[in-house]
């Protein structure tokens, strides 16, 4: 992309950022967890836990740009699949809606930390322009969704491809498992945030967990089955990119 | 072919609820859990608000459709930049 324009939409971002933000005040229903429903301390804990892994995020897609200029285009894949998917609100059979992350297919391609980067930027856009999420609990979200779902995400394709499972189930079971243990960590951080009187951290993440972690179960499998999707395209058609990453050298 | 039965396979998983389920919701999960919250802590004050918030369901349903379509158009203009270059240079070849 022209660095100029890449300066134009930053700037036009930014001007709107700044304009929705002189607006009003309400209290928030929100994805993962609301602003201002962490306590302050736990709040600065999930900060300080995600800042490393977003530091060393921003050195590895430094250092793979820098080697490989045309992995850009790949990695605004990434990040605009973890975009879209989080956009979308998808019924569950509880009777709710959640929607699934969207970062399995970018771990898998550029490496887990690579991801806790672009599912930052994702959820600080949800949280500023939508009110999803918040800038107080921003820590704690990225950290279910941009450091432990990738991290599982990525740990389970290099499992499934050690055990010679095929490229379509290993990211499959990768995009659907990252999915569901991003929902069980939200629920662990309620769960300790807010013990129950009765049972404790026990009884308050059986409560959580059955809120998310049940809804979730059929989205987790949407979401891998589209992450397959995507992915099946990519093999098809972007192959002189993919063999760039490599993450995705044993693919061919 | 196969990516089209994925596909209808992830179509099916979202219409099923939807049929199946009646008098439901479909609230937020999240809403659940702010609710959960209030159950377990009845005296907990959210310390801190939104700083802005879509004014209505329908502003917010605009910037959630923006975000999937400007995400759908970098996904669409990757693989389809990836098919043209395959079809031609394969052609020159």
């Amino acid at each position: 992309m022209k660095k100029r324009s890449l300066w134009f939409s930053f700037v036009v971002l930014l001007g709107l950022t700044s304009y929705f933000w002189t607006n009003s005040y309400r209290p928030a229903y929100a994805m993962h967890i609301m602003e201002g429903f962490l306590p302050l301390g736990w709040a600065i804990f999930w900060w300080g836990i995600t800042i490393p892994f977003v530091a060393v995020g921003i050195r590895s897609i430094a250092k793979k740009l820098k080697e490989n200029p045309e992995l850009k285009s790949m990695l605004g894949l990434s990040g605009a699949f973890a975009f879209v998917l989080s956009a979308l609100k998808i019924p569950s059979v509880t009777g709710s809606c959640s929607h699934p992350t969207g970062v399995g297919l970018g771990s898998i391609l550029f490496g887990p930390t690579a991801m806790s980067v672009l599912g930052t930027i994702v959820l600080l856009f949800q949280s500023l322009l939508l009110a999803h999420g918040g800038i107080t609990t921003l820590g704690a979200n990225a950290f279910s969704m941009a450091v432990v779902g990738p991290l599982l995400s990525y740990g389970i394709y290099k499992c499934g491809r050690k055990m010679n499972v095929s490229v379509a189930v290993s990211v499959f079971l990768a995009a659907m498992l990252g999915d569901l243990g991003t929902y069980l960590v939200t629920s662990v951080q309620l769960a300790l945030a807010f013990p129950a009187e009765i049972g404790g951290f026990v009884a308050s993440f059986v409560k959580f967990a059955s809120i998310f972690a049940f809804t979730q179960v059929p989205l987790a499998i949407s979401e891998g089955l589209l992450t397959v999707i995507v992915m099946n395209l990519l093999q098809k058609y972007n192959m002189t990119e993919l063999n760039q990453l490599p993450t995705m050298k044993e693919a061919r | 072919m196969r990516n089209g039965v994925l596909f209808l396979f992830v179509i099916l998983l979202t219409i099923i609820p939807l049929i199946f389920i009646e008098n439901a919701e479909f609230g937020g999960a999240d809403g659940q859990a702010e609710e959960a919250i209030t159950e377990v802590a009845p005296d907990y004050e959210p310390w801190f608000h939104a700083i802005w918030e879509p004014p209505s369901g329908e502003i917010e349903s605009l910037l959630f459709s923006l975000q999937a379509a400007l995400g759908a158009i970098i996904i669409g203009y990757v693989i389809g930049y990836g098919k043209a270059r395959k079809k031609y240079s394969s052609a020159k070849e």
